[in-house]
Order: structure tokens, then sequence, then C-alpha cells
């Protein structure tokens, strides 16, 4: 089936077998291997992109849902040069082997969206916002990005580097 | 030409305190982060030729004689190519070192999932299908799959004993006499476990995710039935490993068959469910600790015996035991070990295997003779640190556990910890903190590595990988300290068998024994730099691109005008291990909260203090810890493997049910590394840190859960329902 998805700003019209998750899609049909596969359930958070500027797990859904979705992957985060983001992973540390990274990346940037937006979060007091980026927010929203290099203290300092100065 | 070293004796010049680029040592960026983090650094499932077609593994429901009842439908299937049943696939990966094949065979099912069949077919969803719909039987009877069920076997070699240990613990005043349990852990690296094979003529090349290419590269070949020369492993970037991607493994070399057959590259990536069950588990353990004190805490004796499991014909067994003989002091030693062999899913390395699991128990049972004598417990450790190793007279090569204490007792405020337990309540929650020691031994492997100097910079090569330790961080440091030049003037390029071959990573080895081949290469070029200045290589300076000698300094790309200076670097292991014993040492703090309802535990925080020689890179050095600490995080609270008691099926094979610690998990960490260097593993007096960070952890979140509640648990990990049941002995 003809699937027409727009990635990093750029329009790609695909053929595509039904079974194709979005990640495959990105992945080995329009061939931006940045984001990753970790286990292709859902649980690890590898994949996660953004879709109309809301994250995902990419491989928990099927390109055939996405027709004219606009979706920013690990790779559209950066025009040329380093997004503020990225630049504080390489200084904090937030990555060793950098599997998860790109997914750490897109969920971070979806979460701080959510966060300035007033979205509660389960450790959130009410549920109304607006919400700090407390530690307790900020590791909150980001369990569902495993790392098993265990980069956490990197990750959250160079969200945190961020976030406050957004 | 080449530089060659063999590691014989000790080195007490601190030869890096001579050279001059300052970047030994600093905080540096990895020089991959950008490819990291922009998603441009390819994986081995990436980078796909033309016309790749995709297999997916087929699993054995069952044990016994395997039957491809309907193979031949399956073939028929839409874009399906291929349907592989062929001999020489694994039964399991490779441990590490082997350099060889390991069990094959898909005749007959040895445990349930192990990898059976290959379907290989134009597109993954066609091929993840017909996997799905092929009918596989196993005929044969379920094999013993409970360490329980079976005799174990007792290793002659592995069992030690001096002094009279019964004796010792009938006159002990203070004793621990107590058996504790860990579970069966996963790495359960982010990446799954992936090859991308093609053929060109006889000559095989191989996209893989493997840690210790030159291995690799010989088990992937006796695998196959080919010579090594026509094997080329290709691991640029490896999505962490822990051990699990050790040795080479079966989707490798079924990719490997099947581009063979078909005449076409083939991918196989691993499922994460098959991940889990293919790849090698830790162990589980039981052991039984005996510790026999004086009046004053002073250990007599010490006992320490491990039940491990593994596979029929798999020659790891996990070495639980590994730090008990020079741990701590105690005159009277017995140190056993025995393996059932039962029919689980192989285990094999995983992070620290040995002290990951044998110190952390062992230093549980010293919180608790801690307790039994009444001694605060860094007091007890630091009261039983040996002068040499105990019984030997051998001494250590470099020894800070008491530093190592010290430090982190200061920097924790371990001063205001009261002494007895249940001391501390808020709201629902019991606070308390424990402590424990980190040993994890040091060890060198043989290692090669060529460095290139030319007018725009170095190119280190070597076969070593990345496996997010920070390889290309810190040979970059090596190779611009030792030449004098900026970190983004040296080009490293690894995780190719084309490239001279590394030490590989694991068993902590990376840093010492390629980092050495690395130093050793830029000091040929070092060499031939003074030549052309006409001076000693003492007595050259080399800094920020330029040569100094005396009262001459010349650009160096000019001086070597326009050509390149190559030089080669070889390491080996000498006599150092038979004089010394070599092992890296810290000590671990924990508080942790403990939910008197629920008994749930949160860590609150950790730190660690660590003491591994030179450190080469205090920014991916630190990151190495924190991965450690989490993992002993896991271990203590969430992480165990559950294998079926009927047919030892893994029950929880994947990241839903296997719980590693999550960002939520985990508190804040800190790490603090004490100045040592050791002058027996080399020029450059460093030691191995990927691996101590998990040596002793849990046992400092299991003592903390004790003096927060007052609940002992022995059986790892701590989960609510052992903690409440705890609590309500308690009353």
């Amino acid at each position: 089936m003809q699937i027409d998805l727009t990635i990093n700003q750029k329009s790609y019209s695909l053929e595509l077998d039904s079974r194709v998750t979005l990640l495959d899609a990105i992945r080995e049909h329009v061939g931006l291997t940045g984001s990753k596969k970790g286990c292709d359930h859902g649980q690890c958070g590898a994949c996660t992109v953004l879709v109309n500027g809301r994250r995902i797990n990419a491989c928990l859904s099927l390109a055939a849902m996405h027709d004219g979705d606009e979706i920013t992957t690990v790779e559209g985060l950066s025009d040329g040069e380093l997004s503020p983001l990225q630049a504080a992973f390489i200084k904090e540390d937030g990555f060793q082997c950098g599997y998860c990274t790109p997914g750490q990346l897109c969920s971070a940037t979806g979460m701080l969206q959510e966060i300035s937006e007033g979205w509660p979060s389960h450790v959130s007091d009410s549920l109304d916002g607006p919400y700090e980026l407390s530690e307790a927010e900020l590791s909150e929203r980001m369990s569902g990005n495993l790392c098993r290099c265990s980069c956490y203290p990197g990750i959250n300092a160079a969200i945190r580097s961020v976030g406050e100065k957004a | 030409m080449s530089y060659e070293l063999k590691v014989d004796d000790k080195e007490t010049t601190d030869r890096a305190a001579g050279l001059s680029q300052g970047l030994l040592g600093t905080a540096a960026d990895r020089p991959e982060g950008v490819l990291k983090v922009t998603g441009r650094a390819t994986y081995a499932a990436e980078d796909m030729p033309e016309g790749t077609a995709f297999g997916v593994l087929v699993r054995a429901p069952a044990m016994g004689r395997v039957e491809l009842g309907n193979a031949p439908a399956v073939e028929k299937l839409p874009g399906v190519l291929a349907v592989i049943h062929d001999k020489r696939m694994l039964r399991n990966p490779a441990q590490g070192m082997a350099g060889e094949a390991p069990v094959q065979g898909v005749a007959e099912a040895d445990y349930v999932g192990q990898p059976i069949a290959l379907v290989v077919a134009g597109s993954f969803e066609q091929a993840r299908h017909a996997a799905e719909v092929m009918e596989v039987r196993c005929l044969g009877e379920i094999r013993p799959v409970s360490p329980g069920a079976v005799e174990p076997e007792v290793p002659e070699k592995k069992q030690s004993s001096m002094g009279d240990l019964d004796a010792a613990m009938a006159a002990a005043v203070h004793k621990v006499d107590a058996t504790y349990s860990t579970s069966a852990m996963s790495s359960a690296a982010m990446e799954p476990h992936a090859a991308l094979a093609w053929w060109e003529g006889d000559k095989l090349t191989v996209r893989a995710s493997l840690q210790m290419l030159k291995y690799n590269r010989a088990e992937l070949a006796d695998s196959v039935g080919i010579p090594l020369e026509n094997v080329r492993i290709l691991s640029p970037y490896v999505g962490g490993g822990f051990g699990s991607k050790l040795g080479v493994s079966p989707e490798v070399v079924a990719a490997a068959i099947a581009a063979q057959q078909l005449g076409r590259p083939v991918r196989v990536v691993l499922n994460r469910r098959q991940v889990f069950e293919t790849i090698t588990r830790r162990s589980e353990t039981e052991q039984h600790i005996r510790l026999a004190a004086d009046g004053e805490g002073r250990l007599t004796g010490v006992g320490h015996d491990a039940l491990v499991s593994n596979l029929p014909e798999e020659p790891f067994s996990e070495p639980v035991t590994q730090a008990t003989p020079f741990n701590y002091e105690g005159a009277a030693r017995t140190i056993g070990h025995r393996v059932a062999r039962i029919h689980r899913p192989a285990a094999g390395s995983v992070r620290a295997p040995g002290e990951a699991v044998g110190v952390t128990a062992f230093e549980i049972a010293m919180d608790e003779l801690a307790v039994a004598a009444g001694i605060d417990p860094v007091e007890l450790r630091l009261r039983n640190i040996p002068a040499e190793v105990p019984g030997t007279g051998k001494p250590f090569s470099s020894h800070m556990l008491a530093e190592s204490l010290n430090d982190g007792a200061a920097r924790f405020g371990w001063a205001d910890r009261a002494a007895e337990p249940r001391a501390r309540r808020e709201g629902e929650w019991w606070i308390g903190s424990g402590v424990a020691s980190a040993f994890r031994v040091n060890m060198l492997s043989e290692a090669e590595a060529r460095v290139v100097l030319g007018p725009e910079g170095a190119i280190v090569e070597t076969d070593m990988t990345d496996i997010g330790t920070g390889t290309y961080a810190i040979l970059g440091q090596i190779a611009g300290e030792l030449l004098g030049l900026p970190q983004e003037k040296v080009e490293v390029r690894l995780g190719d068998t084309a490239f001279p071959p590394g030490s590989g990573s694991g068993g902590s080895i990376g840093a010492a024994s390629t980092g050495t081949a690395v130093w050793l290469a830029a000091q040929e070029v070092r060499a031939a730099l003074a030549k052309e200045m006409g001076c000693e290589p003492d007595d050259l300076t080399l800094k920020d691109g330029r040569a100094t000698c005396g009262n001459i300094s010349r650009d160096i790309a000019e001086l070597i005008s326009g050509e390149s200076l190559e030089g080669h670097g070889h390491v080996q292991p000498g006599d150092a291990s038979s004089k010394v014993k070599q092992a890296t040492f810290g000590a671990h703090f924990a508080e942790v909260a403990v939910n008197d309802v629920t008994g749930e535990v949160r860590v609150r925080r950790m730190l660690g203090s660590f003491a591994a020689g030179r450190i080469l890179n205090l920014k991916t050095a630190r990151s190495q810890c924190h991965g450690g600490m989490t993992w002993g995080i896991g271990m203590a609270l969430t992480e165990e493997l559950v294998h079926d008691r009927r047919d030892g099926h893994m029950v929880n094979r994947d990241l839903a049910e296997y719980h590693v610690a999550v960002n939520a998990d985990v508190p804040p960490l800190e790490v603090h590394f004490l100045e040592e260097r050791d002058p027996w593993t080399g020029p450059m007096q460093v030691k191995g840190i990927g691996e101590l960070g998990i040596c002793g952890a849990a046992a400092a979140i299991l003592n903390a859960i004790h003096h927060a509640s007052g609940v002992r648990l022995r059986d790892l990990p701590a989960t609510p329902d052992k903690v409440l049941a705890g609590l309500e002995e308690l009353g």
C-alpha cells in the first residue's frame, strides 16, 4: 500500500507491506537508521520519534497509521549544527554505547514540550500545571527510555541544562 | 618494526609525567559523540548492501530431536527464499576468548529456546511470518533444568583449602554461617545481537555486534569451516555488550551460512526475546559463606562455597569466589566451586563475572559479622585488610581498599549513621545506610595497535571495539598525549579485523591492554621524530603539533615533510601476574528507604570511591562506574531471570518482565576516584575500571535495607514480597 510520510520536513511516498511498522519504514525503507530498534515491543524507548510533535514508540505503530503525518527523527533534531540538547548530551556524557541515545533525545525533546504545556505526570502533585522540571518529574517522564549503560546521571544533567534555559 | 613489551616487572617511573599535551586523565568528550547524537553512528544491522535478504531464527519449543514438519510448505510462502537447518549453526554463543566454535548443531535441542533453523525471505515481514508458522517438534524427554535436580560437578582445580576452617569456626568469638543466593541475570544490552553477512568469492565479511573481534574471527571461521584469513568482521559501533557479545553468537553464523547458500547478503537480527533466550545469561548462584572472627572482629577463617549452573559441554562457570582468596585476612580458608549441568539457556560472562555476585554475597556476610560483633562495618573491613595475599606471601601490586573506605565514608557522612538498625523513620519509610567493599581482579591481555602520523594528524588503528566504554576517547588521548596533538587531530579507527588485533572489550582489560599497545606504537613514532630532530626520545617535547628539543623547535608536519611515520605496538602479559596480585578496589555506600507497609525499597543515594590506577578519562570512567552501580541497584532490587520449573524455559524474556533499572530507579550517584598508580601494569600504570562499579554495589543496598528496617535478606533480588515477609517477622 502507498503511504505518504513527511520525515524531517522531507516528503516520502512509500509502497509498503501493510505489516511494516513506522520504525521499520523509517529505518529500512527510508534509510534513516538513527532511530533504533531495541525491543520492537514498546518496552525500551530506543525507537522514540516525534509524530506531529508528540513522542511515540515508532515500533508500536504501523506505518499505515501515519499516512500524511509529520515525523521528526534524531536526524531531524539538528540542522547542520548540533541542537543544544545534542551538545549537552556530549558534554554531560549522556550516553555510552549510544544505542538508546536517539530515542532519549527525541523523548527529551517531546518531554520538555509536554512539561511546558502543563501536562501532568505520575509524580505530579496535582493535575493542574504548571510543573517544574524537578528531578522527580524529569526521571519519571524519561523512564520510558531505558539505558542499560545507565547514563541516567548524564542524561538528566543534559536535559536539565537545556530545560532550565528554555 | 614494532615496539614490543612483555609486562614482567614493575615500572616505577611515571612516564606519562614527562609528556606535555595534557590529554591523559582529562574529562575529554567522546570523539564519536557527534555521530551518536545525530544518529549517524552505524551499528551492525545498519549500512545494508543492495539486495540484502532477511533472516529470522526459529526456536525449539521443547528439547530433543528436532523435526521441521512443514518446512517445504514454509519455503513456498510469499517471499521466502530458504529454510536453513544447517549442522554448523550454533547451539549457543562461544564463551569469551574461546577462539573456536562453540557447540554446534540443530538436529537436537538441548534447551528450550535453542535456535534450530533460519528462515530467509526477501523482506523482514515475510521472514518473520514464515518463522512464526514453522511447525517445530522436539522429540525427547525433558532433561534436568534445576540446579537442585542434579549431582553437581566438583572441578578439582577450583577447590582450595588452607588451615583448618572447622577449627577456626569452632574457636570463633563471632561468626557467620549462612547461605546466600543470587538470581540468574541478563546483560540486556540495548542493541539486539545482529549480523549482516556477505561473501565475495570465498571471502566472508560480517557486520556484527561483538566485543572481541580477533577471537570472534577465529570462532566464526571455525564455525563456518573456512580459513581465518577469509573472514573479516566489522563492529565499528556496538550498542552495549556487558559480556553478552564476547563470543560469536548464533545469528552471526546463521547469517554467514545463509549468505553463502543464497549468494546474496543476509541480515539476521535477534528479536528481544531471542536475545534473552539464546545469548548467555549470568548463572544463578548459591553461596555458602562461613566467617570466623576473634573478639576484635579479626577474621581467622573464611569459607566460600558456590554452586552455579551451565549447559553440558560449556567450559565457563561463573567464578563466584574469584576475589575470595585475597579479599580479607583469615588464615584458614576453604573455597569450593560446584557446577550443576542443567538444560537452561547457556550461562556465560556478564559484567564482572565472579565478583559481581561473589563479592556481593560476601559483603552481605561481612555486614552480618559486623552486626554480630557489634563493630562498625567500615571499621570491621579496615581491621581485616591483608598486607599480602593470605597464606601465599604474594604482595599486591597496589592496594587502596583502606583509602577507598575512608574516603567514601567521609564523603558519604558515615560518621552520622546510627549504630543500631531501625533508628530512623520518615512516615511509612524506614531509612538506613550500608557499605560494601568492591574487589575486582585486574588482567592484562595481548594487544596490538598501529599509529600513523601524517601531516594532518595521527590515525590509530586496531580491531579493538568501543562498546560504550570510551575506547575511542582514551586511545585518541593516549596517541595525542604521546605525539603532542590535540584530540581532534587524532582519528581512532576501531572494530575491523583488517586492523592489528587489539585485546577486545571484556574483563576490564581494554584500557590497560590495547591502550598500552597504542602507547608503544606512538612511542615508535616518537622515536622516529626524535631521530629527525637529532635528539634522544626522552629529550623530545611534543605539544600542540610542535616538536621541541633543546633550543630547536619545529612544526611536526614540516618535520616529517609531508610523509607519514608509522609505529606498531604489541603488548603481552608477562611474569608480573605471577609476582604480584593485581586487583582494583573500592567502597560502595548506599542510603535506602524501606516502606513499612508495602515492602518497597527505594535507593535514595549512592556513593562509590574507587582506586583503579591511573584514570585515563574522568568522564568515561565515571560513566562506567555509574553503569556498574546502577546494575547493582538492579541486582539488589529487581533483576531476576525466571526459568520455568518444568522445562527451564525463560519465562520473563523481555524488557517488560525482566526489570532493569530505569531513570526513576536511579538516585543521584556520586563517583570518586582515588589518585593511584599501579607500577605493575605497564608504562601507563593504569588498571581496568569497567567492572569495579558493580562488584559489591548490591551488597551496600542489601546492607542498607537491614540497617533501615532490620530485615536481613540473603536471597537477591530484595523484592517487596521478601522485604514484607521480613518486616512481618520482626513484628
